[in-house]
Formats: C-alpha cells, structure tokens, sequence
C-alpha cells in the first residue's frame, strides 16, 4: 500500500481510477470487494440501530410505494378469484358416484383434482407473494440489534436458589426420615410396571404357532387366484413359478401369511436337493416331490415377504423386498442376500383323484427368525 | 412523528382489551420487538414447521372420512377394476377418499407429500444445525428434541402410509414385523401383541390409527412447541458478520417483519405441496390393490425417509445364529434394524458433549460457525451424510440395477464397500477442503483480494496489487474461533503432576481428539487491522529477502485500492 503512494504519487490519489482487471484473474464477488467509496460505509453503520429506536413509518422509496402498493393488492386479488374458484371447481366438478353420466371416473377425479389444486396453489400462491412483496416494497427496511440477556442467572440468585431448594427439602423431612423415602419407592415400583402389564391382552402369547402352518396331510394345493386344485400332468413342460394356497384357507389371510407356497416344474435330472441340507433334522427329500414338481414356502426367511420372482434359465427365486436369492434345484439355498436359511420345503405327493396334496405340513417353521426358533 | 402513525383505533383497542385482562402489555412489547436474524438457511426448520401444520389440517379432513379397519368388505364402489375384490375397510375407505369425496384425492396427496417434506425438511435444517454448531451450549437439549422428533416422524411417517392397507404398505407392514419377530428373547412377543396375534391379522390398523392420529402427533406438537419455545427464549444464532457480536442480535423485528415473512412461507410451502399434489402423483394406492401376504410387486420402495432402513436390510449379508444355546439370533435382520440409526442418532445426540469435551469448550455459542472453521466436525458431519446416502441409495439398489444396467449383486457388492470406504475417504476429503478454505481466506485476511494488475516497483521489481477485503467480508473471515488446546497427554506441571484432563487412558484420548479439534490455519496477526495486506511484521521479515523492506509503509493510504501481495519468489 504504502509501495503504492511510492509509485503513483499523490496526483494518482486524488482522482482513483477503479483498477482494471487483467485476463486471466477472475472477478472478485462483490461481497469480498466491499463497497468502492468509503461513504457507503456510513450509511450501513446507521442501519444498525440501538434497540429502543422506533420503527420508520414511511417506506424506504415513497416514489414505488404506490406501484408496490398495486402489486401487492393484485397478488391478493388474484387469491381471492383463485379461492373463488376453487369453490366454484368443488360445486361443478362431480366425482365418484355422482360422476356425470357417460364421463370415466378416473377421469372426472383427475379433472377435479386439477381444478381444485390449480386454483388452491394459485391462491395460496397469491397470498405468499402478496405478503413478500409487502414486507420487501411497503414496508421501510430496518435492521434492530437486540442485546442477549445472560441466560446464567447471578450468584445471588444461583445461591438462593440452591439454599431455598435445601430448605424445602429438609422442611419436607425427605431426607431425614428413610422410611417414609424407601416406602415412596417401593410403591411407585408396581404402578410403574402396570402400564407395561396391562398391555399383556394385546394379543395371545405366540407359543409355537409360528412353528406351524395350516398344511396337513392331503390338503389340496389350489392354484392361487383360481382357488382350483392341480394335477401333476397340468405341468407338461417345466416353466415358471406358480403360486399356490393351501385348500380351505385361500381367502384367509392370517393362514396365507405362513402357508402361501410355489411349485416348480423341472426337467428330469436338474433338480439336486441334498439329502440332507440342514443337521440331522431333514433326512432326504427327494421324494417330497412329484413328476419333478417341488414346493418351497412363498414366505422369505429374511422378514417375510413374499419371494415372488423367477428366473427360469437359472433357476433362481429372487425376493423383490431385500433381495434374497434362492436356488431353487437345490432346495432353495440361499445363494445371495439377507436371507439366513432356504425356503422351506413342503413335502408333495398326490391323492386318490391324482391332485397335487400336501403330504404334511413344513417340517420346520417358515418365513423369518424368531428367537425361539432354534 | 406521531401523526403519521395513524392506526386505527379497532386495532389498538385490541391490545388494550388484552391487557386489562392478561397483563400482556409489557410482555407482548417485548415479543413483538424480539429480533430474528436473517438468513435463508434458518427458513429449512420453517419448513419443517409449516409441513406439520398442514399435516395436522389436512390429516383432520382425512380421518373424517377414514375407516380403521381391517374388516373385510367386497368394494363395489365407483373405482371399477377393484370391482368384486375383497378388501379391508381401511383400504376401501381410502379408495372412497380418492375418489368419491371431492379434493379427497388432493388432500391425501398434500398431506403424504407434507409428510415427505417434514421429513426432508427436519433432515435438512438438522445439517444445517450440525454444520454450523447451532448445538453447541447452550442448545444442547434443543438439539436432543429435534433428534427426538426426527425419530417420532419415522414412525408416524411409516404408520401413516400402513394405514391405507394397500399391497405395498402391507409388505412394508411384513417386513416390519419380520423385524419385530426378530429381536432376541422378547421379539416373537412384542410382534403379536402389536398385530393382535398372527400377522396380519385384524387389530394392527386401529392400533397405527390411534397412534397414528393421536399418540405421536400429540407428543410432536409438545416437542415441537417446546423446540420453538426455547429457540425463542434462547434466541436465534446467527451467522458471523459486520455488527455480529456473541452478545446481540442482528435482524429484524418479529412484528410485523418477520411474522409476514413466515405468513409468506407458509403460503409458499402450502402452495408447493398443493402444485405436488395436483401434478405428482403421489401413493396411487388403487394401481397397488388390497394387501395379501400372498403378492408383492418388483421395485418396493418405502417413503424416502425409511430408505436407510431399507438399504440396511439389502445391504446386510445372511449371518444367523441358528443354535444360539437352543435360541436363533438373527443377525441379518438385527444389525440392520438397529445399527445405521443407533449411529447416526445416537451419534448426532452424543456429538455435542463429545465435543465438548474434546475442546474443553463450556462457555456459550450464539454466533455460528463457518463449516470450514470447524474441520473435524465438518468431516465427521460428511462422513455421517455419505454413510447414510450409501444404505439410503441402497435402498433402491434394484432401481439402480435396472437404470444403470449394473447387475444387481454388483450394486449391492460396492455397496458394501463403500459403507466402510466412503465415510473414511469423505473425512479425509472435507478436511482437506476445510484447511484448503481457511488457507484462502487467510490469503484474503492477510494479502487481500488479487486484482489481476501487475506494477513495477522504483528497484525494478514487479508486483500483483491487492485489494483488501470488504469490512463485512472480513468480519466473516475473522469470526474463525479455534478450541483452545489443552496440556499435552503425560505432560507434567512444574510439581511433576499430570494434568488431570489428559491424564489416563481417557485422558490421553482426549488429547488426542483435542488436538485434532485445534487443528486450524493460523492468521498472522495484522498490523493495519483494516485489511490491507500482510502485517507490518511479516511484510517485513519477508520482503527483507528482496531487498525492500525499507520502502515506508503507513496507514494513510486507508481508501487505496491495493495493497501487495507476497514477493514473486514465494
């Protein structure tokens, strides 16, 4: 700076030049530059008034006061046509049962939803702009400073606090009779546990019905949707994942919640369930299928979902929810996901009029972890 | 002056009528006057505000026309292609609200789009928050209720899309109570006590209603109205700037600035989510048909803000204990369920003591910080974003999958990666950025701003001309507070004593994290104090190298337009 006085001479300081830029540098934002003459700085000083100061009463530009009054009124003006016509779009647009004649529902509600929503954002509209042109044109631009309080009380106050709060307490005799205190407690313990008891008859406790399914020897597998019962010659050519419910339960969504299940046809030879693939609890299944037909739970032994997805060139169950993937030729191992275990398997064979029947239910519980499971 | 004033007297004899009743006179001047700073990102926690306020309208049109109940019924309403299906009351009503009562449709939309934006908003004005330290001291609990209302809208956000009975919310309702079921020892009991017995069976909508409608909205309105009671008593922060002290507030005043300005925001919120309403379709629960247990359609995605929960369940690998003494402990459902949210709340609920106590900082905060300022808390802020958009945008891994045509197990394998990867790379990076930033406004506190203008000193030399800043830009810059550091971890006074704050295994510790919290670019001290250019001293010991220490240097040259930048050789 003081290289500066050196080079340009006082000549140079009585008229400044605003420096140019040379190529190549960015420009500054003008926040970084300030303003370029000092006296701007005095006025910004005087915004910063002392808290008792009195609101201006006059706008800040009395010449566009007027203008900015008229466009505030025309936002509010249009709001009240706008909120018109939404009364108007609510008496003459008719949905649903009272739809005109010959009109689509659907589209008498699309069209009611237009009107109704074009008019409230409209309105509403009116009115937020309305206000903000209000407080930025009409109204004088102020800036107050407010001073903080302490929010630390005094000493004083802190210590007369503290020695009234003691009082009360030693008035109270809570401190110097343990009998009284300890009783207190003791009868608070039960009446804080009886709001978490009286929940008890929310439900039934869950005892071993998350182990079971409504799946029994000879139940009818019934295909979903047409609640009719199949034969293992439906399947002539192996294909997709079909989904099934058991007979007497298909509109029972508590029974379907545990007991939905898919088949699988496959082509000879492709279907390689281990004999064994959990412990010693599962001996082989093979012969829990029919004509190469298997049955595997449709309840994902991640959180539930139904595994709804198949791949046929590789034979694989996808879960929509999270995933899971299940080979399905080999007994629906888990081959990725969050799923822990495969889908359970339930054991087919077929009745005496040849349809596909469950030959018991799943041998061990499906759809997700529980605690007691084991 | 008086009589320009000019208000008339229905509306002064309002205040006179309340006072002789209520004594408000004295107390109202001073709300009245109460000033709010200004700056647009304190408007995110209004939005949070105003979406609530219209949540509580347009839920109170909803319930008038809702049915709670999973009754099965056979819809022969006006929506004809669900006609002869079964279905609950629940979701038979809704389908009546969407289109049987007129602006039902609309109304159902403002109000899930108002929950969306609640909780985008809340997410939002919580970085805001966090970024800035507006939790340190004295507005630690504040920060706790906001934490607690965040979680409060998950919930309520989760039943209320349940509640229509629909088959996507009924898979997110199964996904829940696989959740439920699979929590250690007591999860089988939890589950059928909440549904009633079984899944789904008939209790579970009522009891999401009554929670829905009551329990949870009414403990947000307390939370909430205690959130803006203390922010009011508190007062506001604000952002550091000319006139800006710890000690005051610089804004305009509650009537009628800013009471217009948050009518306006209303207004403009409202009117955002009823043009959402009326052009985005939101939640078309009559494409998704009534819940069984049996359907569920490709791409089930919840609302944006159950994502990370979602993208946690995909995320996890299959890892069970199946023989746990007898017992299953089911980690893929477990770690997912509890650990992402237990990090992330937990982390920003415990963030402000911790920091605390690694600065050794108890004294009050009203003026913010500038994000940069505050390095470590900045990157652990980034790395908590970026753990979360990864599960976020894992939550969607088979959109993704099908959009970039990257296989699905991929997306899902640099998922996991990038849960570990990406948070540790985001720390490093911010900090970077932060200590790059404060090196620039150093430059710009002690160098000014380049002109770009090249000039040639009497020796010979050429120099660039520097600007200083503008007073308000450097009120900014210089409002950077740095944690004072405490004694160096086994460091002994002069009676051989280790300081007790950094004494011990916690103690060294907390050194540690000490010094990371004091890392900071040092300004040198100015000489001018009026931003031009380096310091008196420091022009000197490093302009002696060239040769010109001995030009003259003075303040008369306080309205020039440059000072000089460091010598060319530097």
């Amino acid at each position: 700076m003081s290289d500066m006085e050196e080079i340009e001479g006082p000549e140079g300081r009585a008229a400044p030049v605003p420096p140019r830029r040379v190529i190549g540098t960015p420009p500054p934002t003008p926040w970084l530059i300030g303003p370029e003459d000092g006296d701007a700085e005095e006025g910004h000083g005087a915004e910063l008034e002392p808290a008792e100061e009195r609101l201006p009463s006059q706008s800040d530009y009395p010449e566009h006061a007027k203008r900015a009054e008229r466009l505030v009124s025309l936002c509010f003006l249009i709001a009240f046509i706008a909120g018109c016509g939404f009364i108007a779009a609510y008496v003459g647009l008719e949905v649903g049962g009272n739809t005109p004649p010959g009109a689509n529902v659907v589209d008498a509600v699309l069209r009611s939803n237009l009107a109704l929503g074009l008019s409230l954002s409209v309105a509403l509209l009116g009115l937020g702009f309305g206000a903000l042109f209000w407080v930025r044109h009409l109204m004088p631009d102020v800036e107050m400073v407010e001073e903080r309080h302490v929010l630390r009380s005094t000493d004083a106050e802190r210590a007369a606090f503290q020695e009234y709060f003691e009082e009360g307490t030693s008035a109270s005799q809570f401190v110097k009779r343990p009998i009284v205190r300890r009783t207190l407690m003791l009868a608070t313990l039960p009446l804080a546990a009886i709001p978490i008891v009286v929940l008890r008859d929310m439900g039934p406790l869950p005892g071993t019905s998350l182990r079971h399914t409504v799946w029994s020897p000879g139940r009818r597998l019934l295909l979903y949707g047409t609640n009719q019962p199949v034969t293992p010659a439906q399947f002539s050519a192996p294909g997709g994942m079909i989904t099934i419910v058991p007979e007497g339960y298909a509109d029972d969504l508590d029974a379907l919640a545990k007991a939905a299940v898919i088949i699988i046809k496959f082509r000879p030879g492709e279907l390689h369930i281990p004999t064994r693939y959990q412990g010693n609890t599962l001996i082989g299944t093979m012969n829990w299928t029919v004509d190469n037909i298997v049955a595997y739970s449709k309840i994902c032994t991640h959180v539930g979902c139904p595994v709804a997805l198949y791949e046929q060139t590789t034979h694989h169950i996808l879960c929509p929810c999270h995933q899971s993937t299940f080979d399905a030729t080999t007994g629906a191992t888990v081959i990725f996901g969050p799923a822990p275990r495969p889908l359970p398997q339930l054991p087919l064979t077929t009745d005496a009029q040849g349809y596909l029947v469950a030959k018991s239910d799943f041998t061990q519980p499906v759809g997700p972890s529980f605690w007691e499971r084991g | 002056m008086s009589d320009t004033l000019n208000v008339p007297k229905a509306l002064s004899g309002t205040g006179s009528w309340l006072d002789d009743r209520f004594h408000g006179a004295r107390g109202l001047r001073v709300l009245m006057r109460k000033v709010f700073p200004d700056h647009w990102s304190f408007m995110l926690g209004e939005i949070a505000l105003w979406s609530f306020v219209i949540l509580l309208l347009t839920g109170t049109f909803l319930a008038f026309f809702f049915v709670p109940s999973s009754a099965e019924v056979v819809y022969h309403g006006s929506y004809v292609k669900l006609d002869g299906l079964r279905m609950s009351e629940a979701y038979q009503s809704t389908i009546n609200i969407s289109f049987d009562i007129r602006g039902g449709l609309l109304i159902r939309q403002i109000h899930h789009w108002a929950a969306d934006l609640f909780m985008a908003a809340i997410t939002i004005h919580m970085l805001r928050v966090f970024f800035t330290g507006a939790y340190r001291k004295p507005r630690e609990v504040n920060w706790l209720i906001g934490i607690a209302i965040f979680s409060l809208g998950l919930v309520e956000g989760l039943f209320g899309y349940s509640l229509p009975d629909d088959q996507l919310s009924g898979a997110g309702l199964r996904i829940f109570e696989g959740v439920l079921q699979g929590i250690p020892i007591v999860g089988t009991y939890l589950a059928f006590f909440l549904f009633g017995g079984p899944f789904p069976g008939n209790e579970i909508i009522p009891r999401m209603y009554i929670i829905h409608v009551l329990l949870i909205p009414g403990l947000l309105l307390a939370l909430i109205t205690a959130h803006l009671f203390i922010m009011v008593h508190q007062k506001h922060t604000q952002m550091p700037g000319k006139g800006v002290t710890e000690n005051n507030v610089v804004g305009q005043p509650f009537f009628p600035y800013f009471m217009a300005k948050g009518g306006a925001w209303f207004f403009f919120i409202f009117a955002a989510l009823a043009l959402l309403a009326t052009f985005a379709q939101i939640n078309p629960i009559w494409l998704y048909g009534p819940y069984t247990p049996v359907s569920i359609s490709s791409a089930s995605q919840p609302d944006f803000y159950m994502g990370i929960l979602e993208g946690s369940l995909r995320m996890m690998p299959a890892w069970e204990w199946h023989n746990f003494f007898g017992h299953t402990i089911s980690w893929s459902v477990l770690i997912p369920f509890a650990l992402p949210l237990t990090i992330i709340l937990g982390g920003a609920a415990f963030w402000p003591f911790f920091e605390q106590w690694a600065t050794g900082d108890r004294s009050y905060h009203n003026t913010l910080d500038r994000p940069r300022n505050a390095p470590i808390r900045t990157a652990t802020g980034m790395a908590a974003v970026v753990f979360y958009g990864v599960l976020w945008a894992e939550g969607a891994n088979d959109v993704i999958a099908d959009k970039a045509q990257i296989p699905l197990y991929t997306v899902t394998w640099i998922a996991r990666v990038l849960i570990f990867v990406g948070p540790a790379v985001a720390f490093y990076v911010t900090r970077r950025i932060c200590i790059g930033l404060q090196r620039k406004d150093k430059e710009l506190l002690e160098h000014g701003l380049e002109t770009g203008i090249i000039r040639q000193l009497p020796d010979g030399e050429y120099i660039e001309v520097h600007r200083p800043v503008s007073e308000e830009a450097r009120a900014v810059l210089e409002a950077k507070k740095v944690p004072a550091l405490l004694p160096t971890p086994g460091a002994e006074d002069e009676n051989g004593v280790p300081s007790p704050q950094t004494r011990g295994a916690l103690g060294r510790a907390r050194g540690i994290a000490n010094r990371a919290f004091a890392e900071t670019v040092v300004v040198e001290p100015n000489g001018h104090g009026n931003g031009h250019g380096p310091s008196g001293e420091e022009h000197a010991a490093v302009a002696a190298g060239d040769g010109h220490a001995e030009l003259p240097s003075g303040d008369e040259d306080d309205g020039g337009d440059g000072s000089r930048g460091e010598p060319a050789s530097s």
